[in-house]
C-alpha cells in the first residue's frame, strides 16, 4: 500500500480562533464476489461493455432480484472485523430516483436496517498516535451502470453530444461504510481510509482499488472552534479519485470554509465536487436540490436473519485481523508505524514476522531483516517471502546468532542469500562450514598486526588524521579472515595497536 | 407475462414493440409440460383495473353480453376461457384481476397463496401482491396448472420454500363436517335482491353439501380498499419508473434527459396508471410516509390477523366474488366507484391467502335478456390450497352451475 505522505499539520484559525475540522467519511466499497448482486453475471471489472448482463441487471420488465448471499456474508465479516454489531434482522429497501444509467430508476439499497450497526476503526498516525473512528453503519446495495459521455472534450456531460451506457457494473455488490464525523484532519482521513483497505483487503472483501472505482468515498467536512461540540454547517465533497486527491480535497474545503467564516461569510450546506486540476472544491448541488428518494422495503426481497450461530461461524472464519495485527506490532513489539504498516500490508508476511520474532524474542531485529535484506531480496526475484526457502524458524536462528554476535552481519547476509534459494538452518550451516564469527582476540590481533605489517603507509597516514582510511583497514581483516572477523573487534585492536605504535 | 420472442406490452403504449427475451417460470414449467400457447390477452394497463377498459390497446367484451365488460384486469384472459378460444388461461391477481372477471364471465378463476407461484417474467403491478394464477372452465383444470405452476423458484426470493401439496384428484364428493365461514361484515343486504337471491341460495347449496355455516368476523375488511390503494399504488410507483425510454419501449424524444422523460411517460401511460403512480409518489414521500404507507402496512398486517383469527373458527370462508355481475361499458366512470368493485376480492389479497372465484348462479338484469354469471369467492388459510380447490370442486360437481350454461354468443354459434 502507498501511504501518502501527509502535509505538515494543517492549523485551522478564524480571526485569531483556532478551529478544528470535523469530518465524516463515506465510502462505498465494490465486493469481491464471481457473481452479482442480485443475479447470476460475472462481477468483473473491465469487460467488454454490456457483456455480463442479464435481465435482472438490466431491470427488463418481469425481472426479480435474488441476493448473493456471499456478498451478505463479506459485508457481515467487514462489520465484525470492526466490532460492529451484526442485527438479528435486516432488509433491503428502494431507493427511489431517476437516472439513465440505473435501470430500474430505482437502487436497491438499505435504508434503516443495515446489515452491519456501529464499530470502531483504530489506526495510527506517522509519529505513533492511536485513533479510533466509530462507524455509523455499513450497508449493502447494488451498484448502477456507468455513462459514458462522448462529444465533450474532457468526456464530462457538458458539452457532450451523446451518452452510451455500460451495465456490466449494474447490480455488482456495493458496501457504504459510513463513519461519525470523528476525524480531525486531511491526514486522518487518509489514515482512516488506508485502514479500511487494509482490512478489507486482508479479509478478501474487496481489492479496493480506486482507480477502478472498487472504492469510492465522499467527505463531510465541517469546521468549528476548537473544543466546541455543537457541529458547524457541512458541505459533502464529491469526485475525489485517490487518497491523495482526498487528501488535497479535504485541505482545501476547510481552508476554504476558515476562509468564508473570516470574511464574516456562512457555511451553507451543499455537495462540491473536487477539481483536481484547479485544485478546489466546486459547488453542485445545494440541500434545497436534494432528493426525496422516497425509500421503502424492497417487496420483491424477504428479511434478512442472522442467527448468534451464523454470526459466530464468520467471525471465527475471519482469522488475525490487520488492526488486532498492527495492536501487536505497535503496542506490544514497539515497532515503527512505517515498519509495523509494511509487514502488515505486504501478503504473507505478517504470519511469517509474528511466527520469526516470537522465536527470535527479537522483533525489532527481526523486522529489520525482513523488512531490509529479505525485502531486498523479495524485490529482486520477484517471489513473496513467504515462498522463498527461508523459513520463520531460519530468521529467528539468524536473528539469534547476530545478536549473540556469533556471526558478523556480512556473514548474516550471506547466509540470508542461500537459505532464500536453498533453504536450510544457518546454524546448521555455520556450524559445519565453520563461519562463526571470530571474537577471539589472539585470533584476532594476530590478523591485525598481519594487515599492520602490510599497510604501513596506510597506518602511518590514519596516524596523521586520516580517519577514513579505518574502513579500508577493518576491510583488509575482514578479508583475511575471510569475513568472519568481528568488524567492530577488528575496528578496536586496529586503533589500539597502530596508536600504540607499530610492534614492527 | 413474458414469453420469449413474443411481444409483451402489459397492454400499454409505452412498451410498445417490446419483445421480451426471456419467459416467464410459471409459464416455463407449463410449456415443459406440454402446454401450447395460443397468445396473449387483453388487460387493463398494467392490470390496473376491474373491467379491462384502462386497455390502451383494445376493447375486451364480456361473452355473455358483448355491451358489457369482461371484468379486470385479467378481463382478456376470462373472456377468452369463456368464450371457448381457450381452455385454460393465466392471469395475475393482485386485488382481484382473476376471481372479479371470473366471477363477470362464468368461468373459475384461482389466485393461490402469495408465494407459491414465482413471479418471474411477471411485469410487475405491485410485487407484494401480484400473483398468478389460472382462469378456466373448470375447478378441475385450475388445479391442474396450479399443481404444475407452483413452487419455489430460485428466481424469485419470495417464492416460499415448502412442499406443494398436488390440489388434483382425490377430490371430496360433498362437504360434510366443513365448516364454512360466512362473513358477518360482509352482509348480503346491501346487494340488489337479485344478486343477494343467488349467493343466498349459494350458501344453501353449501349446507345442502353438507357443509355447516358458520358466521365469522372480518371486522378490518372493510380498509381492505383504503389500505390497498395506499400499498398498491406505493409499489407500482417505484415498479413502473423503469419504463422512461431510455433502454426499451416508447420513447418520445425532448431536449435533455428530464424532458424525454417527461415526454414519454406522459404519451406512454394511460390516465389510470398515471393515477396510481401518482397517489403511490405521494404516499412514499418524506413527510407522508408514516401517514401512509405504513399506516397501510399496518392495516394491512391487522387484515391478516383477522383472517387468521376468523380460520380459527372456519375452514374456509364464502361470499361474493363481486357486488354485482359485469357492468355495461364505460358504467364506472368515477376511478372510486371502479375501485370498490374489489371489496370482497383485495382483503384477501392483502392477507395473501389462496382465493378463487367458481360460477354460483345467474341474474338477468332489467330490460335484458341475456343471462349474466355471478361467482361465489371461497377462501382458504395460507397454502390450503388442496383444502380450497376440494371444496371448489364438491360445490361445482353439487351444482352444475357452470357446466349448464355457456354463453348465449356460443349457443348462437353452435345453432
Amino acid at each position: 500500500m502507498t501511504t501518502v505522505v501527509s502535509s505538515p499539520v494543517q492549523h485551522l484559525e478564524v480571526n485569531g480562533i483556532p478551529f478544528e475540522a470535523v469530518i465524516g467519511i463515506e465510502c462505498h466499497v465494490e465486493l469481491k464476489t464471481e457473481t452479482k448482486m442480485f443475479c447470476g453475471c460475472r462481477n468483473l471489472f473491465g469487460a467488454q461493455p454490456n457483456t455480463n448482463v442479464c435481465p435482472v441487471c438490466l431491470g427488463l420488465p418481469g425481472a426479480l432480484p435474488v441476493p448473493n448471499r456471499i456478498a451478505i456474508e463479506l459485508l457481515v465479516k467487514a462489520g465484525l472485523a470492526f466490532g460492529a454489531e451484526i442485527p438479528a434482522f435486516s432488509k433491503f429497501d428502494r431507493k427511489n430516483y431517476f437516472y439513465p444509467d440505473m435501470p430500474k430508476n430505482y437502487q436497491i439499497s438499505q435504508y434503516d436496517m443495515p446489515l452491519s450497526v456501529g464499530g470502531s476503526v483504530s489506526f495510527w498516525l506517522p509519529d505513533g498516535t492511536k485513533k479510533s473512528v466509530n462507524l455509523t453503519r455499513i450497508h449493502l446495495e447494488e451498484d448502477t451502470g456507468k455513462s459514458i459521455h462522448s462529444g465533450s472534450s474532457d468526456g464530462r456531460i457538458a458539452g457532450s453530444t451523446s451518452s452510451l451506457v455500460d451495465f456490466n457494473r449494474a447490480g455488482v455488490p456495493l458496501m457504504e461504510c459510513v463513519s461519525e464525523p470523528d476525524i480531525r484532519s486531511a491526514a486522518e482521513a487518509v489514515a482512516y481510509l488506508e485502514a479500511l483497505k487494509r482490512t478489507f483487503v486482508a479479509l478478501g472483501v474487496s481489492d479496493v482499488k480506486m482507480e477502478e472505482g472498487s472504492l469510492r468515498c465522499d467527505a463531510n467536512v465541517s469546521i468549528r472552534p476548537a473544543g466546541w461540540a455543537a457541529l458547524g454547517t457541512k458541505s459533502e465533497i464529491k469526485n475525489m479519485n485517490s487518497f491523495r486527491s482526498v487528501l488535497r480535497a479535504i485541505e482545501s474545503e476547510l481552508a476554504r470554509q476558515a476562509d468564508v467564516l473570516s470574511r464574516g461569510g456562512r457555511i451553507v450546506q451543499e455537495t462540491r465536487g473536487w477539481d483536481e486540476s484547479s485544485g478546489v472544491t466546486i459547488p453542485q448541488r445545494s440541500k434545497e436540490q436534494a432528493h426525496d428518494y422516497r425509500y421503502f422495503p424492497d417487496p420483491d426481497l424477504v428479511p434478512i436473519e442472522f442467527s448468534k450461530d451464523d454470526v459466530r461461524r464468520l467471525r471465527d472464519a475471519a482469522g488475525t485481523l490487520p488492526q488486532a495485527r498492527l495492536e501487536r506490532l505497535i503496542e506490544v513489539d514497539k515497532l515503527t508505524v512505517a515498519a509495523a504498516h509494511q509487514i502488515v500490508d505486504t501478503a504473507g508476511l505478517a504470519d511469517f514476522y509474528e511466527a520469526a520474532a516470537r522465536m527470535s524474542g527479537s522483533p525489532q531485529a527481526t523486522a529489520n531483516f525482513l523488512l531490509g535484506d529479505l525485502a531486498r531480496l523479495a524485490n529482486d526475484s520477484g517471489v513473496a517471502v513467504a515462498a522463498s526457502g527461508a523459513t520463520p524458524e531460519a530468521l529467528a536462528e539468524l536473528v539469534a546468532l547476530t545478536a549473540s554476535n556469533a556471526i558478523n552481519s556480512k556473514t548474516a547476509k550471506d547466509l540470508l542469500v542461500r537459505i532464500w534459494t536453498s533453504g536450510g538452518s544457518p546454524s546448521h550451516i555455520v556450524e559445519a562450514e565453520g563461519l562463526a564469527q571470530v571474537s577471539d582476540l589472539t585470533a584476532i590481533d594476530r590478523l591485525v598486526d598481519e594487515v599492520i605489517a602490510a599497510n604501513a603507509q596506510t597506518c602511518a597516514d590514519f596516524r596523521a588524521g586520516k580517519n577514513k582510511v579505518m574502513g579500508f583497514l577493518v576491510g583488509q581483516v575482514m578479508k583475511a579472515s575471510r569475513g568472519k572477523a568481528n568488524p567492530a573487534l577488528a575496528e578496536e585492536r586496529l586503533r589500539a595497536r597502530i596508536e600504540a605504535g607499530s610492534p614492527a | 407475462m413474458c414469453v420469449i420472442g413474443t411481444r409483451t406490452t402489459c397492454a400499454s403504449k409505452i412498451l410498445g414493440d417490446w419483445v421480451a427475451p426471456y419467459t416467464a417460470t410459471a409459464v416455463e414449467r407449463l410449456l415443459r409440460a406440454g402446454a401450447l400457447p395460443l397468445g396473449k390477452t387483453n388487460l387493463d394497463e398494467f392490470a390496473m383495473g376491474s373491467s379491462c377498459e384502462n386497455s390502451a390497446l383494445a376493447t375486451t367484451h364480456n361473452p355473455w353480453d358483448p355491451t358489457r365488460v369482461p371484468g379486470g384486469s385479467s378481463g382478456g384472459s376470462a373472456a377468452a376461457v369463456a368464450a371457448g378460444e381457450a381452455v385454460i388461461a393465466l392471469g395475475s391477481d393482485t386485488g382481484g384481476s382473476i376471481r372479479e372477471p371470473a366471477a363477470f364471465c362464468g368461468v373459475v378463476g384461482f389466485k393461490p397463496t402469495y408465494g407459491r407461484v414465482s413471479r418471474y417474467g411477471l411485469i410487475a403491478f405491485a410485487s407484494s401482491l401480484d400473483q398468478i394464477g389460472p382462469l378456466s372452465k373448470s375447478v378441475e383444470d385450475a388445479a391442474l396448472v396450479y399443481d404444475l405452476m407452483a413452487g419455489k423458484d430460485p428466481c424469485d426470493a419470495t417464492t416460499v420454500d415448502r412442499p406443494v401439496e398436488a390440489t388434483l384428484g382425490g377430490f371430496p364428493k360433498d362437504l360434510a363436517g366443513l365448516r364454512v365461514g360466512i362473513v358477518r361484515d360482509f352482509a348480503l343486504d346491501r346487494l340488489e335482491p337479485d344478486v343477494r337471491a343467488v349467493y343466498e341460495a349459494a350458501y344453501g347449496d353449501l349446507q345442502r353439501l353438507g357443509a355447516d355455516l358458520v358466521e365469522v368476523a372480518l371486522p378490518t375488511a372493510d380498509y381492505g380498499v383504503a389500505t390497498y390503494y395506499l400499498i398498491a399504488p406505493a409499489e407500482c410507483s417505484s415498479n413502473l419508473a423503469r419504463f422512461d425510454g431510455m433502454r426499451y419501449g416508447l420513447r418520445a424524444e425532448g431536449a435533455d434527459v428530464l424532458e424525454t422523460y417527461e415526454r414519454t411517460r406522459a404519451a406512454g401511460f394511460g390516465n389510470e396508471v398515471k393515477r396510481r403512480i401518482l397517489i403511490g409518489t405521494h404516499a412514499l414521500s418524506s413527510g407522508y410516509y408514516d401517514a401512509y404507507y405504513v399506516r397501510a402496512q399496518k392495516a394491512r398486517t391487522l387484515i391478516a390477523a383477522d383472517f387468521a383469527r376468523a380460520f380459527e373458527a372456519c375452514d374456509v370462508i364464502a361470499c361474493p366474488a363481486a357486488a354485482s355481475p359485469a357492468f355495461e361499458f364505460n358504467a364506472k366512470s368515477d376511478p372510486l366507484a371502479m375501485y370498490l368493485m374489489d371489496y370482497y376480492t383485495i382483503p384477501m389479497s392483502l392477507a395473501g391467502v389462496p382465493s378463487l372465484s367458481v360460477p354460483c348462479g345467474y341474474v338477468t338484469p332489467q330490460g335484458s335478456d341475456k343471462p349474466l354469471p355471478l361467482g361465489l369467492e371461497l377462501t382458504a388459510p395460507l397454502f390450503a390450497e388442496r383444502l380450497l380447490i376440494g371444496v371448489a370442486r364438491a360445490y361445482e360437481s353439487g351444482t352444475q352451475h357452470a357446466a349448464h350454461r355457456v354463453p348465449p354468443v356460443l349457443e348462437a354459434s353452435a345453432r
